[in-house]
């Protein structure tokens, strides 16, 4: 999953044997800012939620500059070497992949289109090999034309993850490569041609492992993005990436910030998704969160970059100021919070103990656990609203979501448990807001008769040594895990298939399922993978997620919001499944 | 003089190869005494994707497999003679001193510290300045009126200033002056501007801040100048210059105010040193990407090399202010002799 800043993972293929752990989770006026009411221009009206369903103060005006800042670093701004949902947005605009998430609000914006390529991938009929044809005159920043054979290469290089050890791993799994092939560095000269190729000039060809159907999703990533052979440097390509998209870096100083400027190379011919309107990006880093916050609610700065939603002061200030609030978007994002509900530990083997802690939860206090309303809302089921082919399920209902004692009681004899267990809760030390989870949990669970033992463990080694190592699951009797996933992708498998599938679960530990190990949610998986018919898939996605859900096996939290605030004198404010935050490449300024 | 200025010189290499063996020590003893491998300790720079292989080999490349003697030996040359570094596609020569390269960022640690050192200098000195005239202005101007309205206002606001957390006041004075709240005429956080871009706006951008660090730095300077100008006007030797018809004013500065310096020249040097060290709260509330930031990002990723450069840089900032303090010693008190 996508960091924001989170957890990472590792690749669809090569995670049917082995997943990885995951989170849970100098002028002081902007130019073109509309004077000091900060108002939009005419027909655009300030409205809480105005950029979640349409475009907010529409504008195809260029020029201007557009001020973002951000309250940590990147990881790198090297195309192989990013993990940020955040850098995945923004390195869009200097650099550009084969395929792309389109600058539209809502679902429609989470449907890959082809960028660098001319049109989606061609898959062979075994949906192990996929071809991408480039569009005709791309050119980099200096005048040189984008060969299909700079893809390859970039795709080649970012498998080096000593070199980039920052960036997603999905390609250096799902592709062919050569034994002990080690990037192109370390293997100088070594033919990759098994996992990925260059056909000729225009034509890029990925040959999988394993056949997968949605690999126009997996493309769309950064490391498709185009580097020369030529000006590559490494782990100092950072200093300086070779730009592909509208803009290209005129200074870049790390850890302190850059600026973008127009790449005079690009045009729109070329590239039908980015409209490119602000003539420059100035982009300042490790800029303090709540100075951050403060400068946007002025007026001085236009975004905050990491998208993840304005800190505990702003929030309440926002909220509370009808002026500010209509300025707000709040952003469903593609993460679920939830406790794993771990059938290895007694008595969680039998169902009707698992679905005692469904209707004994108030799911309130999960809410609140995440700072209200605004922070997510109850969560029934697994998939969040914002993966397409999105099926609202609810197994287990309660009034308002405070939990149904008499119905968990119920359950509880049916299990053979009528005056409850006891059991424990395992959460991240240093998430206070998973603490809060563990406590309510304790807390709703006593309700009927279930004792809870909290027990924290440390973040880093969480899943690899604690909550995600099965042995230790048992040992500790955990039979309950505080969790969360974020989806690296918007569709039902990026979403699904890391928590709902049991290969992923490893004797050593690592994953962060713990607790689903259904076959039939595996053969669905599988069957996932290889329908290409989008709403037949959708509709096996729907299926996994029932019946994880009838197992009991996860107790949904909540879908995760995020409080974003629209910068003042911006234009084309909008928000996409896709990025699930402000799109930055559809940006303007007045 | 040459020569104690010599000895204090090999004292302060002495020294901070005591700071660079200790800083090295608690890196890597601590936790390989709790049971960390060296692909255990790799793994925090290789991202969250890292397969066990991928660690293996970023220890090897880090050095991580080396016995300690060895890597230390390895980070004192490189401060020395320089070193190479393979940065994937080829090798890079870090000229002396070579503090390392960063962990995380893979950038060299030297150049990095240069670059935010202007930061953190601009800001020192101007706080500096600030501080020092108002605070022992303040303190003087209390002591020749102890018990008047000035004095007791004066030692209250010392009082605050003093009792006042910098993130506190940091937040209060952006509130106040930067957002609008009431008003909007200082620089917003993070919109540092070299000197040699504009010196006007190098100081608009700094003015919040040096303020904000001067208040709680010149509070306890006005309250030690008060103190020790009321025990030096005290003095004997004061009333043998007055009693020689010297002008009052001669009087305060010349001999009073000269006589109380000795102690807070002393403080000086030492916060002085370790401002430049990093002003870390500082830093961090008004955006300035200075030397105290860069060391916060260093100890939140256990960044060796960062958490080196810094320790090392600041400690040779303090060693340096304490040597000028003590040569001032000499200049301000005719009593002392270097030897």
């Amino acid at each position: 999953m996508r960091r924001k800043p989170v957890w990472a993972m590792t690749a669809v293929s090569a995670a049917l044997a082995m997943g990885l752990a995951a989170c849970g989770g100098t002028s002081s006026t902007p130019s073109g800012e509309s004077g000091s009411s900060g108002q939009p221009a005419a027909g655009a009206k300030n409205a809480f939620n105005a950029a979640l369903t349409g475009v907010f103060n529409p504008s195809t005006k260029k020029g201007g500059t557009l001020k973002l800042a951000n309250s940590g670093d990147w990881d790198s701004l090297d195309p192989a070497d990013t993990y940020y949902n955040y850098s995945w947005n923004f390195i869009r605009l200097y650099g550009r992949s084969l395929t792309f998430f389109p600058g539209k609000p809502g679902v429609e914006g989470a449907k890959p289109v082809p960028d660098l390529a001319a049109e989606l991938g061609k898959p062979s009929d075994d949906l192990k090999t996929w071809t991408y044809t480039l569009r005709d005159g791309l050119k980099y920043e200096d005048g040189s034309p984008i060969l299909a054979k700079d893809v390859a290469y970039a795709v080649a290089r970012a498998y080096d993850k000593v070199t980039f050890p920052n960036g997603p791993t999905y390609l250096n799994e799902m592709l062919d490569w050569p034994k002990d092939y080690q990037g192109p560095y370390k293997s100088k000269g070594a033919d990759y041609s098994s996992a990925v190729e260059a056909t000729d000039d225009k034509t890029v060809v990925f040959h999988l492992k394993e056949p997968y159907s949605g690999f126009d999703n997996i493309v769309q990533m950064s490391p498709t993005i185009p580097v020369p052979e030529a000006k590559d440097t490494g782990a100092k390509y950072k200093e300086h990436v070779v730009s592909s998209g509208p803009y290209m870096f005129e200074k870049n100083e790390i850890g302190k910030g850059f600026t973008l400027v127009r790449n005079p190379h690009w045009s729109e011919a070329i590239d039908p998704n980015r409209p490119a309107l602000p003539d420059r990006y100035e982009v300042s880093t490790n800029v303090n969160a709540d100075d951050m916050d403060n400068r946007i609610l002025s007026g001085d700065l236009h975004v905050a970059l990491e998208g993840s939603g304005v800190g505990t002061a702003a929030l309440s200030k926002v909220l509370t100021d009808p002026a500010l609030k209509e300025r707000a978007d709040n952003v469903t994002q593609q993460r679920l919070w939830y406790t794993s509900i771990n059938p290895t530990v007694k008595p969680f083997d039998k169902l009707d103990c698992r679905v005692a802690v469904q209707y004994a939860m108030d799911k309130t206090a999960y809410v609140a656990a995440y700072g209200g309303p605004t922070g997510g809302e109850i969560a029934t089921n697994l998939v969040p609203p914002t993966i397409p082919g999105f099926k609202k399920i609810d197994l287990y209902p309660s009034p308002e979501g405070k939990g149904d004692v008499a119905k968990a009681k119920e359950a509880l004899t049916k299990c053979g448990q009528p005056n409850g267990f006891a059991t424990s809760v395992s959460y991240r030390a240093e998430r206070p807001k998973e603490k809060a989870v563990a406590e309510a949990l304790k807390e709703s669970l006593a309700r009927v008769g279930i004792t809870v033992e909290i027990k924290p463990y440390a973040q880093k080694d969480y899943f690899s040594s604690f909550a995600g190592k099965p042995s230790f699951v048992v040992k500790e009797n955990l039979g309950l895990v505080v969790n969360g996933w974020g989806s690296d992708w918007p569709d039902g498998y990026g979403f699904l298939q890391q928590i709902t599938d049991s290969r992923v679960i490893r004797d050593g530990g690592g994953s962060s399922n713990t607790s689903v190990r259904i076959p039939e949610v595996d053969k669905l998986l599988d069957q996932a993978r290889l329908e290409q018919d989008v709403t037949k898939r959708e509709a096996l996605y729907a299926q996994i997620d029932e019946k994880v859900m009838q197992e009991s096996v996860i107790l949904p939290g909540i879908w995760a919001k995020a409080l974003l605030v629209r910068g003042q004198g911006l234009t084309n404010v909008l928000v996409s499944d896709g990025q699930q935050m402000y799109d930055y490449v559809a940006l303007g300024v007045q | 003089m040459v020569t104690y200025i010599i000895r204090r010189l090999i004292g302060a290499v002495f020294m901070l190869t005591i700071v660079s063996m200790v800083t090295f020590a608690i890196f890597f003893v601590v936790p390989q005494l709790a049971g960390a491998t060296p692909e255990g300790m790799a793994s925090r720079y290789i991202g969250r994707t890292a397969t066990e292989e991928t660690a293996k080999l970023a220890a090897e490349r880090l050095g991580f497999n080396d016995p300690l003697v060895v890597q230390y030996g390895r980070y004192v040359k490189g401060i020395v003679a320089g070193a190479e570094y393979d940065y994937g596609a080829g090798v890079e020569h870090c000229p002396a001193p070579c503090l390392g390269y960063s962990f995380t960022t893979q950038q060299p640690v030297f150049p990095d510290l240069m670059n935010r050192l202007p930061v953190t200098l601009s800001l020192a000195l101007g706080a500096a300045v600030l501080w020092v005239g108002i605070g022992v202005g303040i303190g003087v101007l209390s002591a020749l009126r102890r018990g008047s309205v000035f004095d007791r206002t004066a030692m209250i606001v010392a009082l605050a200033g003093v009792s006042l957390p910098i993130f506190f006041t940091a937040l209060i004075s952006m509130q106040l002056f930067s957002y609008g709240n009431p008003f909007d005429f200082a620089a917003k956080g993070g919109t540092y501007t070299t000197i040699q871009d504009s010196l006007p706006l190098w100081a608009y951008s700094l003015l919040l801040p040096w303020v904000t660090l001067a208040f709680q730095f010149a509070a306890s300077y006005a309250r030690l100048t008060r103190a020790g100008m009321l025990e030096t006007m005290g003095e004997d030797y004061i009333r043998t210059a007055r009693a020689k018809g010297l002008r009052e004013r001669n009087v305060v500065f010349k001999h009073g105010l000269r006589g109380a310096l000795t102690p807070i020249i002393t403080i000086f040097g030492l916060d002085f040193g370790l401002l430049i060290g990093g002003a870390v709260l500082t830093e961090s509330a008004f955006s300035l990407n200075g030397l105290g930031k860069y060391a916060i990002q260093g100890i939140t990723d256990q960044d060796l090399p960062k958490v080196m450069g810094v320790t090392l840089l600041a400690a040779v900032f303090v060693v340096v202010a304490n040597l000028i303090v003590d040569l001032l010693y000499a200049v301000v008190d005719p009593r002392v002799r270097l030897s």
